[in-house]
């Protein structure tokens, strides 16, 4: 290749080789046999249909694809990108902390909420609403929530007939256990006091240091 | 930052950054020059203002020297103790200093809580910032990490100590600049703790401006915690603080039409980087319940029973009630000095310059009036509170600045730390080397005097204090400028100390080039601000007679002067009569319409006055934005916009005229309130209103009819233009939930409303920080700096030393000069009988009324009382806590007896504007008696 030519990130495809089409090859397809004897022609069609018709006998005994939806559930996975909910933290706490990572990531913008505290200390959204009418399911808001409170579910049946309808506020979103992931618990992890948890008393966290103490 | 020194052009020198040559300023240290020249070195300890210490170890850098024998050496240094020199030579990008920061940062971050998610920092932090720009990304320490107790540190401030990294900046701040004596570092070793000896609120009046030095989530902003939205989330608007005459500059944030948070904005002329808790925290009057959101009109004006209670209406059925009302009868306005110069004049020119009154009390009108007098004496210039600065010598008379312009306060404590000093000169001790210059102020003797009513706060770091009654600070000041310069007339029966003290204080006053006496409007009392203006022009005069010919003498401020009100000299300049000639003119039947401009009437004028005219009911207009006992009972409210709905122009204390800007839009039916007004006058057919579609249209008019005012519109960028026509963003690039903010309400997702009034948008889309002219940035935020530290990156910080883009217009110095005034004559010495003398006590958190409609501050404020001196206390036989009645001919009120030591005897305060306080205009003559119990 040389040098000064911009080098192309894929290599070329080549033209597909099949037989030009000519207008009469679409419109007449039978014209493009003309010529051959007509008892062959006679047989292969005959044959040809039979075989078809077979195969649509066959597969009335084999298993069916077809999923009678919605009397039949179909199987989503477990990280099918679904309906977003707000889970709750082993001790049925709410897991969101209002920290607004979802709302800065979501690339439609979907996402509001409001933080608040609660008397002990403790951060979380005083209301929280998804417009699932702009959501597009990318799951952003799910990876950027540093404690797992954003999920999304393998629920897809949100279909409504007015769009108001598909503005799901925080009553709508708390769901009532942990969803997937079952243990995290992020303001035990996190150095925030908030009640029932004091300094020092999070993960790998020492007893608080006495400031008055000068022995070394 | 002495003016003194930046009149001298700055010598630059060569030095090399990773291999190439640039300029830079010899002398500043190679942290600021490497930051002023774009590099992005992290740093934690150094501050702008707050200079250098190398604690934090973050700006390492390889720099390079010759030894005797001419070899090249090298080493780590920290490029924040390192001062630029000709040929200094270092390496940001070497690899060990990469490798060293890296280190240094891992270390900071060993028992740094898993907080970011709660912590209010995040998003605007500094530790994250820097965090990433060393790369340090993964925390390979297991151990367990050390914790501390926390403190409640009081109504504003938060404070979450596991997350320090000990930069000290929070103590820098609050002890050696503004003084705080009750916050300080304990501790040792691996447990250094910043704090309170006990848990309790802050006691100084800037303990706000810890959030913002602080470079990570120690110290948040309390109030802004219960409702809190990300930096990122936040539209921002630059304004000017409403809550004293300062006009100091700020950054309003605001967020689903909630104003949320004010931040100090850089500003070279007034405030530099600071702002007081007043002015940080006393905004909630914006979002108060007690704001008229709708309008009015009384049924009677619409055709129904006459009579009835005020009724709701569409905006502009309420505007025809009111021209209705308005036309062909005889109005008189009222305008107020907390409302816009644009509303005020449209409001002048709505009812005519002959029956606009001036909504402030007389006795404020008196005193702005005379400062207005004293800025046009060719002898002396108004200064600024950057001005002081410049002074190598500062007289306070009669002013309690902590509590009436406290960021003079704070002025005047950072100019006493960073004054020039024989001791640095001699030593090429640089300003910014903040350990050096700490250590040597603490020895020096202050440069400040203070001469008050009362003890202030200031009194702890004066040389020396004076405190009398109100008229006696006048003997004295004149005394003073008699002993500075022998042209000033002496003044008769100076008793032995007053003399003393006039003599010394005279001697320390003009023994430098530059003194500066700093008064105001505070005390009430004209004589005071007269004579503090005839000390500044003896003060002047003595100087130019010892050193004849200096140039740069003639330029320097000699005083500066406090007003009360964001607008009150831009009213005072507009002109009109006397708030109690108003009320005069209502009672003689003269006005068939009252039209009052966002006012609290009940402020301005003794309740007798206030309520004669609630009595009377005149036929009201009120343009409000609070309701009050007015709006009440007003025919038409129409509901005006506060500062941070609208754009709009206030003149400061010294005469910059400066603008601020809306953050969020008024909503509801609220507008601004020269908008109502020029509505108004389209309908009363004003033919030149019709043309006011912007504010600078009003200004356009308003410089045409009063040349006073010429050069006003200069003050900020017109509404239209901006640079390339386009508008500047209030919203930052990241603005989230756009699509969901509204959709509880509506799912159609209603454009941004339009703002025609000011170059910028309701919109991220348009000129964000790098892009927008100074005047109209808000935000602080450059790529990879997202916190307020990025302030370098717009080259401010560096005008903070040398000379920038002023901040708004001067208007004073442009106008005609007056006459030189005459010295006011002396009053007698005060004698203490039967009666006191009423002085007037100011409260930060009390006087102001708008900030007191902020739960933490009024809070803060105390309950009604009056103050008395021992003397005078023991004489009336009462004790702290005991109930008093106060008699003056017109008025009697019952208030707890406070003592006041330091009150001269034959004196009380009374504390201005406290609820609960009656409005008494000061100083004044009462009688006090102790009264058993309170019926």
């Amino acid at each position: 290749m040389s040098p000064d030519r911009p080098q192309e990130l894929r290599p070329r495809i080549p033209a597909q080789t099949h037989p030009p089409l000519t207008t009469d090859v679409v419109v007449t397809g039978h014209l493009a046999r003309r010529g051959q004897p007509l008892v062959p022609r006679i047989g292969r069609t005959v044959w040809s249909t039979l075989v078809g018709i077979g195969i649509v006998i066959s597969h009335a005994w084999s298993s069916r694809d077809t999923v009678q939806y919605p009397e039949e559930m179909t199987y989503l996975p477990p990280r099918y990108r679904g309906r977003i909910v707000l889970s709750r933290d082993p001790e049925g706490e709410e897991r969101c902390v209002a920290c607004y990572l979802c709302s800065a990531a979501c690339p439609v913008d979907c996402i509001a909420l409001q933080a608040t505290t609660d008397e002990t200390g403790r951060r979380y959204p005083e209301w929280f609403r998804i417009n699932f009418s702009r959501c597009i399911f990318c799951g952003f808001c799910e990876d950027a929530c540093p404690t797992y409170a954003i999920q999304l579910t393998p629920d897809v049946e949100m279909s409504e007939y007015e769009r108001p309808n598909m503005v799901y506020e925080k009553e709508d979103l708390l769901i009532s256990g942990p969803g997937k992931y079952h243990t995290h618990d992020f303001y035990r992890v996190a150095g925030l006091a908030i009640g029932g948890k004091g300094k020092g008393e999070a993960e790998n966290e020492a007893p608080p240091r006495d400031v008055r103490d000068l022995l070394p | 930052m002495s003016g003194g020194r930046a009149a001298a052009p700055p010598k630059l020198v060569t030095v090399i950054i990773d291999g190439r040559e640039y300029q830079a300023e010899e002398g500043r240290n190679m942290l600021d020059v490497a930051l002023s020249l774009g590099f992005d070195l992290p740093f934690f300890c150094w501050h702008p203002v707050l200079g250098s210490i190398g604690a934090c170890r973050q700006c390492a850098v390889r720099l390079y020297w010759t030894d005797r024998e001419g070899n090249e050496k090298s080493e780590i240094a920290m490029a924040c103790m390192t001062e630029a020199q000709e040929g200094t030579k270092m390496d940001i990008f070497d690899a060990d200093a990469i490798r060293f920061r890296a280190e240094m940062i891992e270390l900071m971050m060993l028992s740094h809580p898993h907080d970011c998610p709660v912590c209010d920092e995040g998003g605007e932090c500094h530790l994250q910032d820097m965090t990433v720009m060393t790369g340090h990304s993964y925390r390979r320490y297991r151990g367990r990490k050390r914790t501390f107790e926390n403190q409640d540190l009081g109504p504003f401030v938060t404070h979450e100590l596991n997350r320090c990294i000990t930069c000290y900046r929070c103590t820098r701040f609050y002890n050696d600049y503004a003084g705080g004596r009750d916050f300080g570092v304990f501790g040792l070793r691996n447990q250094v703790y910043f704090g309170r000896a006990e848990s309790g609120t802050l006691e100084s009046e800037f303990s706000g401006n810890l959030i913002e030095v602080c470079p990570t989530g120690v110290f948040d902003d309390k109030p802004f915690s219960h409702r809190y939205s990300r930096k990122w989330d936040l539209q921002t608007a630059p304004s000017v603080c409403p809550d004293c005459g300062l006009g100091c500059t700020t950054t309003l944030s605001s967020r689903y039409g909630e104003l949320r948070r004010v931040q100090g904005r850089f500003n070279r002329d007034v405030n530099k980087m600071f702002l007081c808790d007043r002015g940080r925290f006393g905004f909630e009057f914006v979002n108060a319940p007690e704001r008229v959101r709708t309008a009015r009109v009384e049924p009677g004006l619409m055709g129904g029973q006459a009579g009835g209670q005020a009724a709701v209406m569409n905006g502009e059925l309420a505007l025809d009630a009111a021209a209705g009302l308005l036309r062909g009868r005889r109005a008189i306005g009222f305008g107020s000095p907390r409302a816009s110069l644009e509303a005020n004049y449209a409001l002048r020119a709505l009812v005519g310059p002959a029956n606009f009154y001036l909504g402030m009390s007389d006795g404020d009108d008196r005193l702005v009036g005379a400062v207005l007098e004293i800025a046009a004496d060719p002898r002396l210039r108004l200064g600024s509170a950057a001005d002081i600065h410049d002074a190598d010598a500062v007289l306070v008379l009669g002013e309690d600045l902590t509590n009436t312009a406290p960021m003079l306060d704070l002025t005047l404590r950072t100019w006493l730390h960073l004054r020039p000093n024989a001791v640095e000169e001699r030593n090429h001790i640089r300003r910014w080397n903040d350990a050096g210059i700490t250590r040597i102020k603490r020895r020096e003797p202050s440069a400040l005097w203070i001469a008050t009513t009362h003890a202030t706060k200031l009194d702890a770091v004066a040389a020396e204090t004076h405190r009398a009654a109100p008229d006696d600070l006048v003997r004295l000041a004149l005394a003073i400028a008699h002993e500075a310069d022998n042209e000033a007339p002496a003044v008769p029966g100076l008793g032995e100390n007053e003399l003393e003290v006039a003599r010394r204080w005279a001697a320390a006053l003009s023994a430098g080039d530059a003194p500066l006496v700093v008064a105001g409007c505070s005390s009430g009392s004209l004589e005071l601000v007269q004579a503090a203006a005839q000390l500044a022009a003896a003060l002047r005069r003595a100087g130019e007679r010892r050193d004849a010919g200096r140039a740069d003498a003639a330029a320097r401020a000699t005083l500066v002067l406090t007003v009360p009100e964001p607008d009150s000299v831009g009213l005072k300049l507009l002109g009109g009569g006397r708030f109690v000639q108003g009320l005069a003119a209502i009672a003689r039947g003269e006005a068939e319409v009252v039209v009052v401009l966002d006012n609290d009437l009940d402020r301005r004028a003794p309740a007798l006055l206030v309520d004669d005219l609630v009595r009377r009911r005149p036929p009201m207009i009120a343009l409000a934005t609070l309701e009050d006992r007015l709006t009440a009972q007003a025919d038409v409210v129409l509901p005006t916009a506060t500062f941070a709905e609208e754009t709009g122009t206030w003149v400061n204390h010294e005469g910059r005229a400066q603008r601020y800007f809306a953050v969020q839009p008024p909503g509801e039916d609220v507008r601004p309130a020269w908008r109502w007004t020029r509505e108004l006058l389209v309908r009363l057919g004003h033919r030149e209103a019709r043309g006011w579609k912007t504010p600078d249209d009003v200004l356009a008019a308003l410089e045409m009819e009063l040349p006073r005012f010429a050069g006003v519109r200069a003050a900020a960028p017109a509404s239209t233009g901006g640079r390339d026509a386009r508008k500047v963003a209030r919203q930052p690039l990241r603005f989230s939930g756009r699509t969901a903010v509204d959709a509880g309400r509506t799912v159609f997702e209603p454009g941004p409303p339009p703002d025609p009034d000011s170059p910028l948008a309701y919109s991220l889309e348009g000129l964000q920080p790098s892009q927008s002219p100074p005047e109209l940035r808000a935000r602080t935020w450059w790529p990879g700096w997202n916190s307020n530290n990025g302030l370098h990156k717009f080259g401010e910080e560096l005008e903070a030393l040398g000379p920038a883009r002023p901040s708004g217009v001067r208007l004073l110095d442009a106008g005609p000069p007056g006459r030189e005034l005459p010295s006011p004559s002396a009053p007698a010495r005060f004698a203490p009988d039967g009666d006191v003398v009423l002085v007037a006590l100011h409260l930060i958190y009390g006087s102001e009324p708008l900030s007191m409609y902020t739960p933490s501050v009024a809070g803060r404020a105390p309950a009604p009382f009056i103050g008395l001196g021992d003397e005078d206390a023991q004489r009336l036989g009462v004790r702290e806590g005991d109930w008093l009645r106060l008699w003056l001919p017109w008025m009697d009120a019952r208030l707890r007896c406070v003592l006041v030591p330091s009150l001269a005897t034959g004196t009380a305060g009374v504390p201005v504007g406290l609820p609960g306080v009656p409005f008494i205009s000061l100083p004044a003559r009462a009688r006090l008696a102790r009264l058993e119990e309170p019926s």
